[in-house]
């Protein structure tokens, strides 16, 4: 299989954190969503792939080149959106424009004033006057008005509401399209992306905890809901976290490995990484 | 195999539910396939691409290939590198064969219900043949 972007080994020390070994693989043409709770090591992760902070140990490639040694040739193929806009506060889109293209030799205006025109942004409008959705829509359009193979995103879609985030979604969805293209967006709430990742990899406390295909994981887990004589009747190696209440138990069980009649939900992402993480408090 | 051809893309309706215990590739394959046996959709007509048909229902592109596989192990597709999959020629072995699981699946529904209400077989036959003359 082909990747677009590879991680193994890669770790970094920071006297209170350490990224610990983690290794991630993102086949091309995938949307990847990499998602753990604040302070998960998301964004350290995504700048040692930017190669922003020096890494102590691993490898890491993009498009298949090393992203040390071979940055430069993939540089225009990599679109990359940060949590915070990087772009001086009193320009407009016009002006990026005209600065992009001196930056980008692959940079493609009339893609440029079409993604402006298609999010409503007015191209005289200073950076500064612009709402968070706003500027999060500038940036995609920026990261795909070049050459893109692949777009990494950090945190882009948190904060926007619900119409902002849909649209980004088609967006997603347009340059998936093309099955050389691949995303890889880092967040730590999901519900909406969940529908269209086909991997997920999830980080906790520096360290992966699964990595996976969506539909593997939708499969295999399930919340059982019971009384707390039958809880004790499960087999222990089904059950991946609990919770009680006053009233029942809901556990994170694998359900395909549950024999018997019991009661068991669909399990969404954001449950397995809720009952992961309280498991581990434990 | 020039009947493939055709380049047009036949229109169908696929509803994915999120709530349903099936999951989300075996819904496209039972609708496909219903489609299919039905005669709406014919041999030689091209579906969507993977790729277009997970930009559409919103889902993984994962999911709608492990659906197109599915549906090529079992006869109903082909699938042609660069082309993209279309419906392949009818098996009307295949289609009974489908027809008659299904019908067996309602029936073990009823056996189950009678078994629980204590109804003999001589009974249910004889319910049976009532209803099948439409009396």
């Amino acid at each position: 299989m082909e990747y677009a972007l590879t991680l193994e080994n890669v770790t970094k020390e920071y006297k209170d954190f350490k990224l610990d070994h983690i290794n991630v693989y993102l086949p091309k043409g995938c949307i990847m969503g990499f998602i753990g709770e604040n302070g998960a090591g998301k964004s350290t992760t995504i700048k040692l792939i930017m190669d922003l902070v020096k890494r102590d140990e691993g490898k890491i490639t993009i498009l298949g080149k090393d992203n040390k040694t071979e940055l430069n040739s993939i540089k225009e193929n990599i679109g990359v959106v940060m949590n915070e806009l990087c772009f001086p506060e009193n320009l407009n889109a016009r002006e990026i424009n005209k600065i992009m293209k001196k930056v980008y030799k692959t940079w493609d205006e009339d893609q440029f004033h079409s993604f402006i025109q298609k999010f409503s942004i007015a191209e005289s409008k200073l950076i500064k006057e612009y709402s968070r959705g706003m500027k999060m829509k500038l940036a995609i359009a920026v990261a795909l008005s070049h050459d893109s193979k692949i777009l990494i995103l950090d945190e882009a879609t948190s904060g926007l509401d619900p119409i902002v985030r849909e649209e980004i979604l088609d967006i997603f969805l347009e340059f998936i399209q093309d099955e050389s293209h691949s995303i890889f967006v880092s967040s730590h709430i999901i519900s909406d992306l969940e529908k269209i990742c086909d991997y997920i990899t999830f980080i906790h406390k520096g360290k992966i905890v699964l990595s996976e295909p969506k539909d593997e994981l939708l499969e295999r887990y399930g919340i059982l809901k019971c009384t707390e004589e039958e809880f004790e009747q499960v087999n222990p190696a089904v059950i991946k976290g609990v919770r009680k209440n006053k009233f029942g138990i809901e556990a994170l069980v694998l359900k395909n490995e549950l024999k018997g009649n019991y009661v068991i939900d669909k399990a969404d992402i954001e449950d397995i990484m809720i009952f992961y993480i309280k498991e581990q408090m434990v | 195999m020039s009947i493939y051809n055709i380049t047009m893309v036949i229109t169908m309706n696929i509803i994915i539910s999120n709530s349903s215990n099936q999951p989300i590739y075996e819904q496209i394959v039972s609708q496909i396939k219903a489609l299919i046996i039905s005669g709406e959709l014919n041999e030689g007509d091209a579906l969507p691409s993977m790729r277009l048909l997970a930009k559409e229902l919103r889902i993984s592109v994962i999911t709608t290939k492990r659906a197109y596989e599915e549906l090529e192990k079992e006869g109903f597709i082909v699938s042609i590198t660069g082309k993209g999959s279309f419906v392949a020629s009818k098996n009307l072995e295949l289609i009974k064969e489908q027809q008659l699981k299904e019908i067996e699946n309602h029936m073990q529904e009823i056996i189950d219900l009678a078994n629980l209400y204590g109804i003999s077989l001589e009974e249910l036959i004889e319910m049976l043949t009532l209803m099948y003359k439409g009396e």
